[in-house]
């Protein structure tokens, strides 16, 4: 019997964004077919891989994943110029945790000249993330959308809570925006449908649909988000056509495995290379799944992801 | 393909004798059609039914038991291409390989790493599955040699006896009697004297091809010799052609029923860097390899193998659970807080996990609520005051600590006068309604 490739055809395409401003400006989604399958589609960009760092020292993240960062982590500007400058990040992702309640409890005016300063010392484009409180969101992110105005970043994250703040906000000043629902495809949908309604456009939104680490709800997250992209591509649901974000450093770097030590789980092996592992495991199943966005934080992870990346295409 | 229930009736005696436990054999076909129950519980079948019914109800990629023994794995028999769609039956076997140019010392340790490299996890025993032995010296004396110290020092371990030539497979097959071993493999040059050496000695035989065209032919050919136990390798190497080959395959088998793919797939991720390997392995994982073959099986490789392979085969269907009884998160003394929570899986490791992060030591107990998080538990009945009370008497908690205060969660702040009324003497105090409000809700309370 001769074979015939069963080739699908999609009617749905993920929408192209750009992010940063001149020659440093990165692309990701475009794609009209499924994650990788380069036979039956385009892929245009490649996922886009971005570093975490954080207003305040890292102080809640393990040793392991605080290392590589520590002569410079201190100083928020420092961490931001060595992830482009040494590590070569192609953008950065600025999460204003300080300004939690629970934490620091940093003000918006704060929030927002962190948000100028690391502006003004790189040229990779920057995530503004909040602390995910979401009432705190809400004035921390307007103040750091203002302080970004004209520099085509990406703001988030907007929920159901606070989305109308936020996605104002990132619309006056011509921003990105992430929307972001907790595990389940019709809130995400919803969610998507509330923010373009107020008139912000579709093709600037990014969606959420929540991460979750490798042993801990992977399978749901890696679910929505293979749902989601059947839903654009197959079903050609122009509401769940926005690019896909993996937020996974966080969520790994905070669960047991990345950070018991051997000699408590003697069959777990070196905590390093399994903090690292970890991290990359779970960001390569999630792009295999549809994320074309990655928040990520150990500099092997990323570049273990990148070398997949570059593998896959 | 799959054939309809009145297409199957057609095909039964209709004489609704009931033997097979079914009122009429109009029932019994609609149960064959949904899978759910086997043709041979109808005892007057015809056998020219049996072949058709056979062949439409076999599964569209063929189910293959590789070793033998309470170490044998079972592979292939999958049905979908999506996991939301349908459980993924049979997870991915893993195997690490050993080059027969190592030393007996060398291949001694490999094998030790596979026998204990057993771990638990949610209550599931995970391990590497499987040796892949190489013939790398292209030496017929070495190659036995090397099988015959893994015949001796993991006789329960099934095996895949890796090489090209046939005579090296026929004397190294041959010291796995009975053991279901994979010969790996047969290719457009061997095919014939390959299959005669599976055929004789019932083993599984390794399809390698340059392709998916040329995969398709070898695949018939060796059918058409005897051969039907085969796992097949479209010889895809790179990540981009693993997804893409795996994904054709798949989808030909379970969408167009083409039987020459209806194999378990084999995948060889072997890399120089362990890292980029565990990355290439996941990607097998995750995209319908059956079988998948290391370099090297570090303790922390396998942890996230393991791992993401019991996740990517867990039943979208029903809720992962963590097994009910009071953990201990810290080191908590006898006047820690003490909470309550169900034992959905995603629920226990959310709350457990912002316990963690507000670093005050707790005991949690989790209550078997049959995998549905708190609301929906609560919902369901199976979450309520009388349950929590008599899973707190019966517990033993009372002898280990010294308090008698229970925090429950906030979304069911309802149920604690009654819980305070069937537990004498205690007080129920109301948490916060999400998990991510512990660690402010904890910390103010130690301060």
């Amino acid at each position: 019997m001769a074979f015939t490739a069963p080739k699908e055809t999609y009617s749905g395409k993920v929408y192209n964004l750009t992010i940063g401003a001149g020659d440093r400006a990165v692309s990701f989604g475009g794609e009209n077919v499924l994650p990788f399958l380069f036979f039956e589609g385009a892929i245009p960009n490649k996922p886009l891989a971005a570093y975490e760092i954080q207003d305040v020292p890292p102080a809640d993240w393990p040793e392991n994943v605080r290392k590589p960062f520590s002569s410079v982590s201190g100083d928020t500007v420092a961490w931001a110029k060595f992830c482009q400058d040494t590590l070569k990040a192609k953008a950065i992702a600025l999460r204003l945790i300080g300004t939690h309640p629970d934490r620091e409890n940093r003000s918006a005016e704060d929030a927002a000249k962190t948000v100028k300063d690391v502006l003004s010392a790189i040229n990779i484009p920057l995530i503004i993330l909040g602390s995910n409180h979401a009432e705190k969101d809400a004035p921390v992110l307007i103040a750091a959308a203002e302080a970004a105005k004209g520099k085509n970043c990406i703001i988030g994250k907007a929920q159901e809570a606070n989305y109308k703040t936020i996605a104002a906000a990132a619309m006056a000043n011509n921003h990105k925006l992430i929307a972001m629902s907790e595990l389940d495809i019709n809130l995400s949908k919803q969610l998507n449908i509330l923010i373009t309604q107020m008139g912000f456009d579709k093709e600037r939104l990014i969606t959420d649909p929540m991460c979750s680490a490798l042993g801990y709800g992977l399978e749901y997250t890696y679910s929505v988000m293979e749902r989601i992209r059947l839903a654009a591509l197959s079903q050609n649901d122009a509401t769940m056509q926005t690019p896909i974000l993996a937020d996974v450093g966080m969520y790994v770097w905070k669960i047991k495995e990345t950070h018991a030590p051997e000699s408590d789980m003697p069959l777990w092996g070196n905590a390093e290379e399994r903090g690292i592992a970890w991290e990359a495991a779970t960001a390569a199943g999630l792009l295999i799944a549809g994320a074309e966005l990655l928040i990520m934080r150990h500099p092997k992870a990323v570049e273990a992801v990148e070398k997949l990346i570059e593998e896959l295409i | 393909m799959a054939l309809s229930g009145i297409a199957i009736f057609k095909l039964l005696p209709k004489t609704n004798c009931k033997k097979c436990g079914y009122p009429t054999c109009l029932a019994f076909a609609m149960k064959l059609a949904q899978r759910q129950a086997a043709l041979d519980l109808c005892p007057d079948v015809s056998e020219e039914t049996k072949k058709i019914l056979g062949e439409a109800s076999a599964p569209p990629i063929r189910a293959i038991t590789f070793g033998s023994g309470d170490r044998a794995v079972k592979i292939g028999e999958e049905t979908v291409l999506f996991r939301h769609d349908k459980k993924f039956v049979n997870p991915c076997a893993l195997a690490v390989e050993i080059k027969d140019t190592l030393s007996e010392e060398d291949i001694t340790k490999k094998i030790e790493e596979v026998l204990t490299s057993e771990i638990d996890r949610v209550g599931q025993k995970l391990r590497i599955d499987a040796i892949a032995l190489t013939n790398a010296s292209g030496d017929k004396g070495k190659f036995e040699s090397a099988a015959k110290l893994i015949a001796s020092k993991a006789p329960n371990v099934p095996v895949i006896l890796s090489t090209t030539d046939a005579a090296s497979a026929e004397a190294a097959v041959k010291l796995f009697p009975g053991k279901r071993p994979i010969i790996y493999g047969a290719n457009a040059g061997n095919a014939e004297a390959m299959a005669n050496i599976a055929k004789t000695e019932k083993a599984i035989l390794g399809v390698a091809a340059n392709g998916l065209d040329e995969l398709s032919t070898l695949t018939e050919k060796i059918k058409a010799l005897g051969v039907e136990d085969l796992v097949i390798d479209s010889g895809a190497k790179k990540a981009k052609d693993i997804i893409e080959n795996n994904t054709l395959i798949r989808r030909a088998a379970v969408k167009k029923n083409f039987k020459p793919f209806g194999y378990p797939v084999i995948n060889f991720a072997q890399r120089d860097d362990s890292l980029h390997e565990a990355l290439i392995a996941a990607v097998g994982i995750t995209k319908y390899a059956a079988i998948v073959v290391l370099s090297s099986i570090e303790k922390w490789k396998n942890l996230v193998l393991f791992t993401l392979r019991q996740n990517i085969y867990t039943d979208p269907q029903v809720p992962m659970q963590v097994e009910q009884k009071i953990y201990k998160i810290g080191e908590p003394a006898s006047e820690s807080p003490f909470l309550i929570t169900t034992n959905f899986s995603l629920t226990y490791f959310i709350v457990s996990g912002e316990i963690e992060n507000s670093k005050v030591p707790c005991r949690l107990a989790v209550m078997d609520s049959e995998g549905l998080s708190v609301l929906t538990a609560w919902a369901a009945g199976k979450f309520t005051a009388s349950k929590i009370a008599a899973f707190i008497k019966d517990s033993g908690i009372e002898n280990e600590i010294k308090h008698k205060e229970l925090i429950i969660p906030g979304y069911v702040a309802i149920l604690s006068g009654s819980i305070e009324e069937k537990l004498e003497g205690w007080k129920v105090t109301v948490g916060p309604r999400e998990a991510n409000g512990l660690p402010a809700f904890l910390k103010a309370r130690t301060t």
